[in-house]
Parts: C-alpha cells; sequence; structure tokens
C-alpha cells in the first residue's frame, strides 16, 4: 500500500483516465447497443444470428482481441476503446432484447390496439417498460469494462493497467495493488451507483 | 351482404381468417352486421374464433378473405392507426401501462388525437366519476396499486375516453371474482346507456353474454353458428350444440 499512500496524485490521474475511457466507451456501446437491439428484438431468426455473433466475439480472449486489433488501428486508446465497445455489444443487446420481449402482451396489444403508431409505442410504452432490465445490461457492462480495461496498458492505452503491468514487469506487488485496488472500487461503485438507479425506475 | 344501405356500424362480409402456417381458417366466412347502438356478444369456447373476429373490426388481425365494413368504409382502406384511435378497445388483463398513472392511462386516445389539455383533464376526471373511481384519489394512483375491479373500471374508462362509436371488449371481465363482475356488468349496461357505442363484446360464459346482450353471434371452429336477439337465440337455438350451451345459462 506504500505505493499508492506516497502516489495518491498520479493514482488518482490514472483513474481519471480508466473511467474516462470507460465511461466514452459505454456511451458509444449503448449508443450502438440500443437501435441494434429494437431492430432486432422482434425478428428471432436475425436475433438468434445476430446473437450469435455477438456470442463469438465475446469468446474471444481479451487480450487476444486487443493484439488483434493493434495492427489496424495502432497503439493507445483506439484499440482499447473499440475491443470495450465490441465486448459490451453481447452484453448490451442481450439485455435490450431481453427487456423488449418481456414487457406483457397485454400491455403491447393495448398500445397496438389504442393506436399508437410503431415509433410512439416504441419510445412511449415499449422502451419506458423495458428500461429497468436494459439498465441492468448497462451495469454489468460497467462493471466488465472496467476490469477489461486494465488491459488497455498493454497497448499504450493508458489507465490504472499502466500499473498493473509495470508492477508485474518489476515484480512489485505494491504496484500492482496501487492498480487493482482502485478498478476493484471503481467496479464497486459503478455497481451500487447503477442499481439504485434501476430501483429509482423500477414501475 | 350490404352494409351501407343499411346504415351498419359493423359488417362483416365474408371475413375469413387463416394465420400463417395454420391448417384450418381460424374464422371462415363470417357474415352479419351490427346496426348502430347495438350490443353484440361474441359467445363461443375458446379456439372458436371469436376474437380473432374482434382483432379483425381495429385491424390487428389482417382478414385473408372476405372484408370488415366499418360505417359502410373497408377497414382495409383506412390507416390502420387512425381506424384504431376511433375505436374503443378492453381487454383482458386490462394492459394499462405500468408505468403511466391512472389518468395518464385514461389520457392516451385522447392525447394521440390532440385535445387540448384542459379539455382531456376535465375529461379523465369525468370517466373516472363515470366509473366509479373518485376522481381524487384515483387519478395519481398506478395501476400496479390497484385491485382487480378497479383496474377493469380504469380499462372501460380508457376505452371510451374519446367517445368511439365502436367499442372492442374481449373479455374484460374475465379475471374478476364473480361479485366484483355482476357490478362491472351492470356498471358497463348503465355507461353503453348513456354514450350511444356499439359494442362487441367476446366472452366463453353464457350469462354474461344473456345479460349483456341485445344480440349475440355464437362461433363454433371458426364458423358462425347462430346470429340473433337474445331471446331468439335463447327460444330457438339453431342446433343441439347451441341449445347445449344455453341451457348452461339456466
Amino acid at each position: 500500500m506504500t505505493y499508492l499512500a506516497t502516489h495518491l496524485g498520479s493514482v488518482g490521474a490514472l483513474t481519471l483516465a480508466h473511467l474516462a475511457l470507460v465511461g466514452v466507451s459505454l456511451c458509444a456501446a449503448c449508443a450502438l447497443a440500443l437501435p441494434a437491439g429494437v431492430a432486432i428484438a422482434y425478428r428471432p431468426r436475425l436475433a438468434t444470428a445476430v446473437l450469435a455473433l455477438l456470442g463469438a466475439v465475446y469468446t474471444i480472449p481479451s487480450l487476444a482481441l486487443l493484439a488483434l486489433l493493434v495492427p489496424l488501428l495502432g497503439l493507445g486508446r483506439a484499440p482499447a476503446f473499440v475491443a470495450l465497445v465490441l465486448y459490451a455489444q453481447f452484453i448490451l443487446v442481450r439485455n435490450v432484447v431481453t427487456a423488449l420481449r418481456g414487457v406483457p402482451p397485454a400491455q403491447r396489444d393495448a398500445a397496438v390496439g389504442l393506436g399508437f403508431s410503431p415509433r410512439q409505442r416504441l419510445l412511449r410504452v415499449e422502451l419506458p417498460l423495458a428500461f429497468p432490465v436494459i439498465l441492468g445490461g448497462v451495469r454489468l457492462a460497467a462493471v466488465s469494462m472496467i476490469a477489461i480495461a486494465t488491459l488497455a496498458a498493454y497497448v499504450d492505452g493508458g489507465g490504472l493497467g499502466t500499473l498493473i503491468f509495470r508492477g508485474f514487469a518489476l515484480q512489485n506487488t505494491d504496484l500492482v495493488i496501487a492498480g487493482a485496488l482502485p478498478s476493484a472500487l471503481l467496479a464497486i461503485a459503478a455497481d451500487a451507483s447503477l442499481r439504485a438507479l434501476e430501483r429509482a425506475v423500477r414501475v | 351482404m350490404n352494409g351501407e344501405a343499411r346504415g351498419s356500424a359493423i359488417a362483416f362480409d365474408a371475413t375469413t381468417v387463416r394465420y400463417p402456417d395454420a391448417t384450418r381458417d381460424a374464422i371462415s366466412q363470417i357474415t352479419f352486421d351490427v346496426a348502430p347502438g347495438e350490443f353484440v356478444v361474441l359467445l363461443g369456447a375458446s379456439g372458436s374464433g371469436k376474437s380473432t373476429l374482434l382483432r379483425t373490426v381495429n385491424r390487428l388481425v389482417e382478414p385473408t378473405g372476405g372484408r370488415v365494413l366499418i360505417d359502410g368504409a373497408d377497414a382495409s382502406t383506412m390507416d390502420p392507426t387512425t381506424l384504431r384511435r376511433g375505436i374503443g378497445y378492453a381487454i383482458q388483463g386490462v394492459g394499462l401501462f405500468a408505468h403511466m398513472t391512472v389518468a395518464a392511462n385514461i389520457a392516451i386516445v385522447p392525447e394521440l388525437l390532440g385535445w387540448p389539455r384542459e379539455r382531456i383533464a376535465e375529461r379523465v376526471d369525468e370517466l373516472l366519476a363515470l366509473v366509479d373511481l373518485d376522481p381524487q384519489r384515483y387519478r395519481t394512483r398506478r395501476p400496479a396499486s390497484l385491485s382487480g375491479g378497479e383496474a377493469q373500471r380504469v380499462g372501460v374508462a380508457r376505452a371510451i375516453a374519446a367517445e368511439p362509436r365502436v367499442l372492442l371488449m374481449d373479455e374484460p371481465f374475465g379475471a374478476v371474482d364473480p361479485i366484483v363482475r355482476a357490478s362491472l356488468q351492470r356498471e358497463l349496461l348503465e355507461i353503453v346507456a348513456r354514450i350511444t357505442t356499439t359494442v362487441l363484446f367476446v366472452t366463453h360464459d353464457v350469462r354474461e353474454a344473456l345479460h349483456l346482450a341485445d344480440k349475440i353471434a355464437i362461433l363454433r371452429d371458426g364458423r358462425l353458428v347462430q346470429f340473433g336477439a337474445k331471446n331468439d337465440i335463447r327460444d330457438r337455438p339453431a342446433d343441439r350444440g347451441v341449445a347445449d350451451l344455453m341451457s348452461l345459462a339456466t
């Protein structure tokens, strides 16, 4: 713990960089996954195919995916960003699909029968009712992205992994802990705050 | 069949539905007219096609043969969303939107039709009073906090909110206990008498049918077995099956 105590400033900066990478990646991932989930939720065959594909991406070891992206995107944050977005897609899209399919049939039927246009039905009935479940997916994605983002340092993408990799190379446990502990705390904080939000919006 | 000349509110004209991949028609060659202001009950066992027939009126189901005329116009030529906003719709299990208040649920169709805000608020209170719920107490409640009977009342209020000329009800009282059901039926008759709307009401309960209906359409295996005034059907059943069905009510 001595490194952490003596380098609070630099560890704080790395934590912020870590958080920024995850935050930007998570926002981009949601922006992709929400329309994708909406598009496939009521098309069972397409949904199966898309989720199988995203599931396959999800099984690629994170380190290998990063290594594969470097020749395409170079070193730095770009490959880390793309890897995080790709990983989150499986979790996020699957949750959007599950959430929309979980809207009670009577409420969907009533929405159509009362005369909502398809767009109004989606925005005013289906998405609000699905929102708590979708948020559950965002929480899962956020927590796993915070962990996976430590690998960004391997491709020179910065963040708390920098300390972990350096500590590993120098066989310095103090450094490893200085990277791992804030990362774990970030994950716990993200989990707790998104859980609270989920409870607040649950109907 | 000439729905136009006789001024029918709803006319089924050889209406046929076969669902994709089905081996037989869900409803087959159904033909009868419903006059404006009539209360017609579609009566039959589950699988008889009564809900399917009801759902062709607001185009939740599209006929694969024949036509459905509403006020003389072929429903298939109308914009489905516009058509549905002019038709009240209440279903079993109610389908109240869990994320909206009671008032917001009732206000849906008037809002979709672009009524001014004050008129909607007035209308919501008026409807709550009409279905015997105190506006003060119920306006801001959420559906989850309502009893089965209260939820059904809100469902009825929502269905008639924009004064539809046609009201479709698919086993709306199917999920409530017999005592609540009896009072809901009584209230429905009072309401319908006041708002002059044509009603199509689906049920498998003979007593409910005889209590509510002006006329009854009896369906079996997707076919119309008998259509007529309820007393005629009770006194002169078309076949053994209808006679047996009617005997359940006594």
